[in-house]
């Protein structure tokens, strides 16, 4: 009997030898006259554990990572085909992970799971179903489902999406675009990548949805240039889905029209704010655009535009196939639904963790993460990316819910948490904020282009000890003229990190 | 000019219908060609997209993926971003850069390597990564870079 091993083309784990660890299963396996067919699917997102490879055995998923190629003979000698355990690489079956098994996968159901370019593998997964049923609704019903689902923008500003596809919806115009943002620049995240290359249909079929509902006739994907293996994932799955007769004209003999291309970016943060994204999608400078108007009412080349996050669109599927009560059900709050965590940095157990919204950041820190990787005790997460607080253990009982984190003068953003241990100077984090701040501002307002460069030098003259006290004062009064000046969120929040480290470790300003 | 750059030139802005909106596009092409964008493509690609050459210098000058002079012969990549420095990148920066004996955000003398900054590569829970001749790696060392630039160097011609 032919038996399936799964092994993850996703970037990561190519990144520390996904394919020289396939061929040398599939050689390994040929030596030993076992029958075996390899097939490649997206990550887990037990990203500590890549390349994490997954035996079939009686339909349970076996797995053991993490594995190096010079690994996998001594895998087969330890019984690695009948899926047994004495290997040091076995952990169980992958879904029973105590990693695994807490999470709540409604956008990543599939990711890990399938073969990302097959749609029979999509359909036979539960993809499919929300665009089927979106295609015999009308749009208002759409929008009622998204809007009833409590789905709010999950790149990071956290808008209703139901609102702004309503808006966009009651605009007259003949030509209306879907842009989707997957320029996904924050430091620490990474769940946009997995989604596109782990289950690149469900992002197509989420765009598709917010096409019929608001009347759109053609969409965007905005990628960033860092993730060409996304790239090839996503133009390999449209061509699918236009030759399966779902993108392209007359979807599934529906009548509607929805054609689907990709952009790519070319290295700039900034572009993951949205009008500047559509500055760049129409082969501009990506410079931010004053609001208003609002890109639901005058977006991309002026129509009316839809730019939502990955996650975004790729939650919509869920709903649209389960119903937005049952996407709200999860959560606290005014938070509902769930969003893709994701550990990063000095962690032990770094990887992506769909949870409902919640979920405490200590619970995320050290049950899900494990701590940090060096051993040392944390001293610091940045949550939200590099616009994002500092918060120190102290603060860990705060629950992830938009309105908890913006009381305490955080933000959830991407779902980014970067662990940070003892050895962190948080002088010289804040300094960074103001550098990466002043590396990739648009330049458009003065604030943000200037005021980085002037809270750099301020940093680094607290940091070599010159009028800490003055200069500290000095360093509040920027960050205010930022915060209230700024065009967009990269210079109004750029204090943010730079706030928190001072309130939480006003020491290490002190030199 | 050469006309064979011009060609490069026109053709990357024909393959996308010699509309504006795809410049960037046709930068990712031109760029693709020929490792960086010279100058006299800056005129060839305005005047085929009827922008002025101010425009498409504004664009080229804006993305840090453009180039307006050739790189060495081997670019690497390191990122900088916050969570590749909670596992030490900053580290490996000032060892890279002795061994290679070039600084970051330059290139070596001999025109062999350039080290370039970028700010995540999306790798963030396998940090350091690095982007070495356009494939990515996780859990990089200082030593892992030496042995991965031999090995990429000795595939060049």
């Amino acid at each position: 009997m032919t038996r399936r091993v799964f092994i993850p083309d996703d970037a990561a784990a190519l990144s520390v030898g996904a394919d020289a660890v396939a061929s040398e299963f599939a050689l390994e396996a040929e030596r030993r006259g076992a029958d075996v067919t390899i097939i490649r699917t997206g990550s887990r997102g037990m990203l500590w554990l890549e390349p994490l490879v997954e035996i079939e055995v009686d339909g349970v998923r076996i797995g053991y990572g993490p594995v190096a190629p010079e690994l996998v003979g001594a895998l087969f000698d330890d019984g690695f085909l009948d899926g047994g355990s004495a290997s040091p690489l076995h952990i169980g079956p992958v879904t029973e992970h105590p990693y695994f098994a807490r999470q709540t996968r409604l956008t990543f159901a599939r990711c890990g799971l399938t073969d990302p370019l097959s749609l029979s593998d999509y359909e036979a997964n539960g993809g499919l179903v929300g665009l089927r049923k979106a295609l015999s609704m009308d749009a208002e019903a759409i929008i009622e489902a998204v809007t009833v689902s409590g789905l709010r923008g999950r790149g990071g500003a956290g808008f209703p999406t139901g609102i702004k596809w309503k808006t966009c919806a009651e605009q007259t115009d003949a030509q209306k675009y879907i842009c989707c943002n997957a320029d996904e620049g924050d430091s620490g995240t990474f769940a946009d990548r997995m989604l596109m290359e782990g289950d690149p249909f469900c992002l197509i079929e989420g765009m598709t949805i917010a096409a019929l509902a608001v009347g759109a006739s053609k969409g965007f994907i905005y990628l960033r240039s860092e993730y060409p293996h996304a790239k090839s994932k996503l133009e390999r799955a449209i061509a699918l889905c236009e030759q399966a007769g779902l993108l392209g004209e007359n979807i599934d003999g529906s009548g509607r029209s929805f054609e689907l291309r990709i952009r790519i970016g070319a290295g700039s943060y900034v572009c993951g704010e949205e009008s500047a994204m559509l500055d760049s999608l129409e082969g501009k400078r990506g410079e931010v655009r004053a609001k208003p108007p609002i890109p639901a009412i005058s977006g991309l080349f002026g129509k009316p535009t839809v730019v939502n996050n990955v996650l975004s669109f790729a939650a919509a599927p869920f709903i649209l196939a389960n119903g937005g009560e049952a996407y709200r059900e999860f959560g606290m709050g005014r938070s509902r639904g769930t969003q893709p965590f994701q550990l990063a940095g000095n962690v032990r157990q770094g990887g992506l963790v769909e949870l409902a919204f919640g979920v405490t950041l200590g619970e995320l820190v050290h049950e899900f993460g494990g701590g940090t990787q060096s051993g040392a005790p944390v001293r610091a997460v940045q949550v939200g990316g590099p616009l994002g607080a500092y918060l120190p253990p102290e603060r860990f009982d705060l629950p992830m819910d938009y309105e908890a984190f913006l009381e305490a003068g955080a933000m959830i953003g991407h779902g980014g948490v970067v662990v940070f241990d003892e050895r962190v100077q948080m002088a010289r984090q804040a300094r960074f904020a103001m550098h990466f701040c002043a590396e990739e501002s648009c330049g458009k307002c003065t604030p943000c282009r200037i005021g980085a460069v002037r809270g750099e030098t301020i940093l680094d003259q607290i940091i070599a000890g010159d009028d800490v006290a003055e200069n500290i004062v000095r360093l509040d009064e920027l960050c205010e003229v930022m915060e209230e000046g700024s065009l967009c969120a990269m210079g109004g929040l750029t204090p943010m990190p730079v706030r928190s480290a001072l309130k939480y470790w006003p020491g290490d300003f002190q030199s | 000019m050469s006309d064979h750059l011009a060609e490069i030139a026109r053709a990357a802005c024909a393959r996308h219908d010699n509309a504006p909106d795809a410049l960037i596009e046709v930068l990712h092409d031109v760029q693709g060609a020929l490792g960086h964008i010279p100058r006299e493509a800056v005129s060839e690609i305005a005047d085929a997209l009827n922008l002025s050459r101010a425009d498409v210098h504004g664009v080229v000058t804006f993305y840090h993926d453009f180039r307006i002079s050739p790189p060495g012969a081997l670019v690497v990549k390191l990122c900088r971003a916050e969570a590749c420095q909670a596992r030490d990148c900053e580290t490996i920066v000032a060892e890279v850069e002795t061994r290679c004996d070039v600084r970051w955000g330059d290139t070596s003398a001999d025109g062999a390597v350039s080290l370039e900054n970028v700010y995540c590569l999306g790798n963030c829970a396998l940090g350091p990564a690095a982007l070495i001749d356009g494939e990515l790696f996780g859990r990089v060392s200082a030593d892992r870079v030496e042995t991965l630039v031999k090995a990429a160097q000795r595939g060049k011609p």
